[in-house]
């Protein structure tokens, strides 16, 4: 099997052994899984709003994958995805509504502004990284609560009085387009999406066309052989984690301006940080691999919200089923493994 | 004759290509055998074999007149077959006796004994003069007293017949005659080893026996003392191998390098190099000999800019070099072939192609305004393959999967074709077989012939001799004597390197 054919076949395993793992959970509990997967597939595409919504879910989701994506290429976990969306989003909703400014500069300064927030945010443990070695996943994970918690004493303090959420944002920021809308029977489709295609694109390009991108896959691949040729480790590793952090914060920013329109106080994280790490794994940290996987996911989070409401399935199963499929996916690693155990036995 | 190891007319097929072609192996009891070969003529595919790693599509094994099929390891295990791999199987942060015993601990009630099994490894270890501390953690240990772990290994799981897959390629000088001195008292007492290498000096020094393999074909099995290393060498190779490399007396010009009371600290902040002066000219190769850990290895480092220099200045050309960041340096005009060319030389997951520019690719014609332009990227790289007999099989191929030789080839041909007045060559044919080693001697004559400037580091006296026009001697991080490599001794250059001093400074050489 070549390379290129099995790396489109383990991800293809991974979905179908969790789809068949959730079949046998269904079945055990005493529900039809047939109803069940129907169910989940309607949701996710069976009528034209649920499949503006699943795009909508899918707008942020690519941009979290890429973010993880890109800092993986250069050998960094950046957890961090989760904290830069938020501070991004947030960015993105105070330029919102600070100032009312002509559309073809509100909106592209919003969506800037949440790029550079959460490019800040990823920068610091870029520095701690390169300056003092502090391992960036603890830093991350830390970065993630001081965004969680500042973002909400902002939001309370700063941009509402004592409420829990802030004022929508002007027209002139907003991504939502009565036209998408139309398109898909009203769902909340905004112009995002085509700002996610877009990043996907630059990533792609900048890493695979592009001198810095030669440099940051190489010291991803072995930094001491990079430091030996001449190129600046320390830069790079700053230099991914600002990139991964802009596509994060632009994640916070779909958010912001196209989905929601306002910043609330969060409880707890919104998960679509976290995600991107299975988005970007499933993916194989490749820009066109993020698209897709960010489909799958999109559409299970979207289409799951159907299963309660016809087959009757219970939440907590959804769930879980979910989680199983992305278990398994996750677990690819373990596929790839067993592909070449059989590889080597046929071969060998 | 009793053999203890029988292979006979094995043959093993890979997709595309015949690795063992009817080879026959047959070893006494109480031999050292040596498997002489290149590298990729098959060598490792016929101990793996042996091994239980893979199945023969053709052929016998027997063992002591036995015919078995080894089907995986623990078969060739209880049969006493034993392996000692070059690229050692060890848990760093495991002790000595964890590490031996692991796989096969001595338990009561369910715990490891551990009491019992350090008694039972200082038992081996004393009874075949393997001195080894049995607390020890791997990662204190050196890379000899290492390979000795691998070795009572074998022996704690009964080996009669130990395999030895190129030990010596990763030890000094001194660890390899005392891995001699083992290699004697475990035939002593009544083993049989298979020698796997392409060394012939140590073929001729230790073993009774030599089969020889050229592209997977069995070539036949001699007794070392009716041959000599010629003869061997081009059995192994198929032509004549010219062990003297060829060359002109050289023609020094210009200082190219000067190192004046250079001092250079290690990672523990102890000064390695020491106040150290060295000169090279255009068109002289100088060969630092020094047993290593003299600070050879902080002396390039500093050289190349990834190390910073305490005092002392570096000149490149009259200019001072020392502190500059790694590409000024590259760019000043130094090339330099890394020890270890996995870790500094190649990006094993790029192309061999885009390697080719490792250190060029942001320069123009290889890339424009921040765009890599892989045609020309890729013109560059089969011009250099094509020029430097890389063998591969294209461009587009991950530096990984070629071989050491041909890995080699494309470091040495990326850093020439940049033409640096100073190339320096650290350890530059380690782990390489004959026919690669005088390709890259030639190629290193021939940029001094050009009149650049060579500096070669190599723990090779052979190489340092053989290939130096002029020899500095490292010890304790200074350089502690000049000699002329056509005066010298490997004796003499031995005494130098362990840091005797010379009778008298400066000329004559016979103490």
């Amino acid at each position: 099997m070549t390379k290129r054919l099995r790396n489109l076949f383990i991800p293809v395993i991974a979905v179908l052994l969790g789809i068949l793992s959730g079949t046998l959970i269904m079945i055990v509990s005493g529900y039809d899984p047939i109803a069940g997967f129907t169910s989940l597939w309607y949701g996710a595409f069976g009528d034209l709003y649920y499949t503006g919504e699943v795009i909508r879910q899918v707008t942020p989701y690519i941009l979290s994958g890429l973010a993880v994506a890109f800092a993986f290429r250069v050998g960094l976990f950046n957890i961090g995805v989760e904290g830069q969306l938020i501070v991004g989003w947030l960015a993105a909703v105070w330029i919102g509504v600070a100032f009312e400014l002509p559309k073809v500069i509100h909106l592209p300064l919003a969506i800037l502004t949440a790029a550079v927030a959460g490019a800040i945010w990823a920068f610091i443990p870029g520095l701690l990284k390169a300056k003092f070695r502090v391992h960036e996943v603890i830093v991350t994970i830390m970065m993630n609560y001081i965004a969680l918690h500042i973002t909400n004493y902002i939001i309370r303090t700063v941009l509402s009085e004592k409420s829990d959420k802030t004022k929508t944002i002007f027209e002139s920021a907003s991504l939502r387009s009565p036209f998408l809308e139309g398109l898909t029977d009203y769902s909340r489709l905004h112009w995002g999406i085509l700002i996610s295609l877009a990043c996907a694109f630059t990533m792609w390009f900048l890493l695979e066309k592009t001198t810095i991108g030669y440099e940051l896959r190489s010291v991803g691949f072995n930094h001491h052989a990079s430091q030996y040729a001449g190129m600046n480790v320390n830069r790079n590793i700053i230099l991914s984690m600002i990139i991964s952090g802009a596509f994060a914060g632009l994640a916070g920013a779909m958010e912001g301006l196209g989905t929601f329109g306002y910043a609330a106080v969060k409880g707890g994280f919104t998960g679509v940080g976290f995600d991107g790490i299975a988005v970007a794994l499933l993916g194989g940290n490749t820009a066109v691999g993020v698209i897709f996987s960010a489909l799958l996911f999109g559409a299970l989070k979207v289409g799951a919200l159907n299963m309660p409401l016809e087959s009757g399935i219970p939440n907590e199963l959804v769930d879980i089923i979910i989680a199983l499929i992305v278990f398994f996916v996750a677990s690819s690693y373990m596929i790839r493994w067993i592909i070449d155990r059989f590889n080597n036995k046929g071969v060998k | 004759m009793d053999y203890v190891i029988e292979m006979l007319n094995i043959r093993k097929e890979f997709p595309g290509i015949v690795a063992n072609d009817n080879i026959t192996l047959q070893v006494r009891k109480g031999e050292i055998h040596a498997l002489l070969g290149e590298n990729g003529a098959g060598k490792s595919t016929l101990m793996n074999v042996l091994f239980g790693l893979y199945q023969p599509e053709q052929g016998e094994i027997r063992v002591k007149g036995k015919p078995v099929k080894i089907t995986n390891p623990n078969i060739a295990n209880d049969l006493g077959i034993g392996m000692v791999h070059q690229h050692f199987m060890l848990v760093d942060t495991f002790t000595v006796t964890e590490n031996i015993i692991l796989g096969k601990e001595i338990t009561s009630k369910g715990k490891i004994d551990i009491k019992k099994a350090e008694q039972e490894v200082r038992k081996i270890s004393d009874r075949y003069g393997l001195a080894v501390d049995p607390k020890a953690k791997i990662s204190d240990i050196s890379v000899g007293m290492q390979q000795r772990v691998e070795i009572l290994k074998t022996l704690y799981r009964g080996a009669d017949i130990l395999i030895f897959d190129e030990p010596t390629a990763v030890l000094t000088p001194q660890e390899i005659k005392e891995l001699i001195q083992i290699m004697k008292t475990l035939i002593a007492e009544g083993k049989s080893i298979i020698l796997i290498t392409h060394k012939l000096k140590e073929i001729m020094e230790v073993c009774d026996r030599v089969t020889v393999i050229r592209k997977g074909k069995g070539i036949g099995t001699l007794n070392v003392k009716d041959t000599n290393p010629n003869e061997l060498a081009s059995i192994m190779v198929g032509r004549e191998v010219v062990f003297k490399t060829e060359k002109k007396p050289s023609v020094p010009k210009q200082e190219v390098l000067e190192i004046i009371n250079l001092v250079v600290n290690d990672s523990r902040g102890v000064p390695v190099v020491n106040g150290l002066n060295l000169t090279v000219h255009a068109g002289e190769i100088v060969g630092i000999a020094g047993v290593d850990g003299n600070g050879q290895t902080e002396l390039i480092e500093a050289i190349t800019g990834l190390r910073k220099s305490e005092s002392g200045t570096i000149k490149l050309n009259g200019k001072e070099i020392q502190n500059m960041s790694p590409r000024k340096i590259t760019e000043a005009g130094v090339g330099h072939i890394p020890q270890d060319r996995h870790k500094h030389g190649l990006v094993l997951d790029f192309p061999i192609g885009e390697n080719m520019v490792l250190q060029t690719y942001h320069k123009k014609p290889f890339s424009k305004n921040g765009i890599l332009n892989f045609k020309e990227i890729y013109r560059k790289a089969r011009t250099l393959i094509s020029e430097f007999d890389v063998r591969t099989p294209s461009e587009y191929t991950l530096a990984r999967a070629l071989s050491g030789g041909n890995q080699q080839k494309a470091i040495i041909g990326r850093e020439v074709d940049r033409d640096p007045d100073l190339l320096i060559a650290a350890q530059p044919t380690r782990g390489l077989d004959v026919g690669a080693i005088e390709f890259i001697h030639k190629r290193l004559i021939e940029q001094r012939d050009n009149g650049k400037a060579v500096l070669l580091i190599s723990f090779e006296l052979d190489e340092i001799i053989n290939v130096s026009d002029r020899i500095a001697v490292i010890y304790e991080g200074k350089i502690i004597a000049i000699v002329d490599p056509k005066e010298t001794t490997e004796q003499e250059l031995g005494l130098l390197m362990a840091g005797s001093k010379r009778k008298e400074a400066g000329v004559g050489t016979n103490d």
